[in-house]
């Protein structure tokens, strides 16, 4: 499946996410990896200076060029990602930015398929706007229309997969196709999925970004951003990196590191957790629609099932006959998800999108991006399935 | 709720701050009202806010009426031994932990407390040994490295001591030990020895083991299952001798172990080497994803032999009278996919060349 020729990438997944890019023996025989906090690193002599620059030895130099322990968790992710390569950023936007900056000048275009994180699209059509870059949106998974959107400036195209809030999933294979078929380059955000469910890379994706602050950090306490890809891609973006500093800090990278060793069984428990909440759900009269990939009612739930190992933990669902202070209601009834933004920490979280993230949006513009008034997402945790379900069904049915 | 439901959310209520994830308070002290007049928390020795939240934890997990966390699962053990007084007698099971044999041979006796060794798993033994003067029965549950299951529904314990650096903690990277006390004053009692003596957790280290136990339940249902398979594997295998696992059906207390755990016997594993204590320690040495070092409980696989390593503090006779032989290998199953361990065992038990 992949190209690298690294014997960590024949290791079980679960293998992987406990030991894959850490040194076998580490300094003074620990077993888990020393927290170094330097910012700056020291050179023997100037001859040592000297031969790094002619050699460019891997080592460290500056913080803001990288830290060994933000290079363990590089290494892990790329073999977990199946990808020779991964730079982490101190954010996911820190990570999309980065990656943009690096690959588009002035009068370059990018197409995004519509449903996305609303940040990135405001990325893009504020701000990469006034550095000349033009950013075109057609409707999610209309494969035709991305590629009549194509024309000769035309230098990236876009996706999550599945998107936030509605879970669609694309077709990687089609999309793919329509990047090389124009000689375009393709990137994947893949947080609501992570490398335990879809492998984006290994259907000819060429850079795939996660929010590592979600599934990968995974105890809701740490921000992060990663692009994954091939080396001779990435290079160019982790030397602008060592410029814009973007870099995680090194407590940080620990943290992520540790929560990774868990990695894989978090996404069972995610997975299994949010099908079952899913089908609850839907069968729930006071529930009018539920949008899970997971679920055969889901529109691209044969993409689905043809690119992904599992659906995740992310859950958005319609209450029937209900207006956004009705819909409110149930999540302040709820007692086991908190209220709040993100997603995939141990902890469920439920929220209003409508409240959390499109209040400021007029009603027409809310429809068009597809966010309704009694719509709830949900981030399905790892706590117990039943707890759950029973939480939501007292708070459905208090209502 | 349930237990991984609560091991989540009790003890993690938000704060003022509305964070998911409760703050680290890392001072050492805190500003009180006025002099005489205290707040919650005034010196972290005697109460933190982060050490405060993960004993919450525990006590709910526990079902105790209160926990209290220490810096190490010793500190937790010297502090219960604190309720003993000169004169006083304990029971302890053969196979424990060789620190906890340590603490009682060699530190206790010098407060003339007097110790008699007994079959942890044999309830009988232990109240023969009991003495007008016995103020405790301490016994691991399961046994340490021979893998005892003793009788608790018979013992019924009052104190519950967890060396919280192993499962709670589950990463390797944060040593921490806890107590449980059955009733408000003993919890009471231990509490003002907590406070007396010290062994406080910090606030970082508390952080570290709420984090861990928040995937406790995934981790010790994983590592269980992994250990199952593996012990099964391991009994079949020509090198080795004897596979001492309470969840197998030839461990000779399994009928227990199922009543006391269900279908789930923790991720340790020992088993005896055909060969000599060479061939143990080949084995020991030549595995790739299993580390050799002592401790056990976390995310990554460990191997060791107890009679060089874990229980080496122990008089050779008393190692001998338990029946820690050297040709004894002891595995703690991390996370890692199981076909991969069995493959590097069976490629070490190959090299180690066993008779
Ligand atoms: C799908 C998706 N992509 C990207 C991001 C941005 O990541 P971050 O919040 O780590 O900057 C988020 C979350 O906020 C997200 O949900
Ligand atoms: C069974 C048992 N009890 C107690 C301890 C002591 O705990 P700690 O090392 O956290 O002081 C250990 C570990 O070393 C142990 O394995």
């Amino acid at each position: 499946m992949t190209s690298s020729s690294n014997p960590e990438s024949e290791l079980g997944f679960g293998t992987q996410s406990v030991h894959a890019g850490e040194a076998r023996q580490k300094p003074n025989d620990a077993i888990t990896d020393s927290i170094c906090c330097a910012s700056t690193y020291t050179f023997e002599s100037t001859q040592s200076i000297l031969d790094y620059l002619k050699e460019n030895h891997d080592r460290e130099e500056y913080g803001r060029y990288g830290n060994p322990n933000e290079k363990v968790v590089e290494r892990k992710l790329a073999v977990l990602e199946g990808a020779e390569d991964a730079i982490l950023y101190s954010s996911g936007m820190a990570a999309i930015v980065g990656l943009l900056m690096c690959k588009l000048s002035a009068g370059d275009e990018i197409i995004f398929f519509d449903q996305c994180y609303h940040r990135s699209r405001e990325f893009c059509v504020k701000h990469l706007s006034r550095f000349g870059v033009v950013t075109h949106q057609v409707k999610t998974g209309d494969m035709g229309a991305m590629e009549s959107a194509i024309n000769s400036k035309t230098k990236m195209l876009v996706s999550e997969s599945p998107t936030n809030p509605h879970l669609t999933v694309i077709d990687l294979e089609a999309f793919v196709a329509i990047g090389k078929r124009h000689g375009i380059e393709t990137l994947i955000d893949s947080t609501l999925a992570t490398p335990y469910n879809l492998k984006p890379i290994a259907w000819g994706v060429d850079y795939v970004w996660h929010s590592a602050t979600k599934y990968m950090g995974g105890h809701n306490d740490l921000l992060a951003g990663v692009i994954c890809g091939s080396k001779q891609k990435l290079e160019p973006v982790r030397k602008l990196r060592g410029i814009l500093g973007s870099i995680n800090s090194p407590h940080n990278m620990y943290l992520l590191e540790r929560g990774l060793k868990t990695f894989a069984l978090r996404m069972e428990r995610h997975n299994h957790n949010g099908q079952r909440i899913a089908e609850f759900l839907e069968s729930h009269p006071r529930v009018q629609r539920v949008y899970y990939p997971g679920l055969k009612s889901h529109p691209s739930h044969a993409f689905a099932k043809k690119t992904m190992k599992g659906f995740s933990g992310l859950i958005t669902f319609l209450v029937k006959d209900a207006d956004w202070k009705q819909t409110a209601a149930i999540i302040d009834k709820c007692k086991i998800p908190r209220i709040g933004p993100s997603l995939g920490g141990v902890e469920s979280l439920i929220e209003q999108p409508m409240v959390m993230s499109y209040f400021d949006y007029p009603i027409e513009q809310r429809e068009q991006f597809g966010i309704y008034d009694n719509m709830i997402r949900m981030a399905v945790g790892i706590e117990d399935t039943d707890d759950l379900i029973e939480d939501l069904r007292q708070a459905l049915e208090a209502c | 709720m349930k237990f991984r439901t609560r091991a989540i959310h009790i003890g993690s209520e938000p704060d003022s701050t509305g964070a998911v994830v409760p703050p680290i308070y890392l001072s050492t002290t805190f500003v009180q009202p006025g002099p005489g007049d205290w707040g919650a928390f005034d010196y972290s020795r005697s109460g933190n806010p982060t050490r405060a939240r993960v004993e919450k934890t525990i006590a709910d997990l526990e079902g105790a009426a209160g926990s209290l966390a220490f810096s190490s699962g010793m500190a937790a053990t010297h502090c219960a031994m604190g309720l003993l007084e000169s004169g006083s007698h304990v029971v302890a099971g053969c196979d424990m932990y060789g620190g906890t044999y340590r603490l009682l041979h060699k530190i206790c006796n010098r407060n003339n407390i007097t110790v008699t060794l007994v079959h942890a798993d044999d309830a009988a033994a232990i109240a023969e040994a009991i003495r007008p003067e016995t103020k405790m029965v301490w016994v691991e549950s399961i046994g340490n490295p021979l893998m005892s299951v003793p009788d608790l529904e018979q013992i019924s314990a009052d104190i519950v001591m967890h060396s919280a650096t192993k499962y709670f903690g589950g990463h390797s990277d944060c040593l921490a030990g806890a107590l449980s006390a059955k009733t408000p004053e003993l919890h009471r009692q231990l509490y003002f020895i907590q406070n007396a003596t010290g062994g406080v957790i910090g606030g970082l280290e508390a952080f570290l083991l709420h984090r861990g136990i928040k995937t406790m339940e995934l981790r010790v249902r994983e590592q269980s299952k992994s250990a199952l398979a593996i012990a099964q594997w391991l009994e079949s295998h020509r090198s080795v001798a004897r596979v001492l696992y309470p969840g197998l059906a030839s461990h000779p207390h399994h009928q227990r172990a199922v009543r006391l755990m269900g279908d789930q016997f923790g991720g340790m594993v020992t088993f005896d080497v055909r060969g000599d204590i060479e061939t143990a320690k080949r084995v020991c040495k030549a595995t790739e994803l299993f580390g050799l070092a002592v401790s056990c409980g976390a995310v990554e696989s460990l191997i060791e032999q107890p009679a060089t390593m874990s229980h080496a503090s122990y008089d050779p006779a008393a190692r001998a009278q338990a029946g820690i032989c050297d040709t004894l290998v002891r595995i703690s199953v991390g996370l890692e996919d199981p076909e991969d361990l069995i493959a590097d065992l069976d490629r070490a038990l190959g090299i180690a060349g066993g008779a």
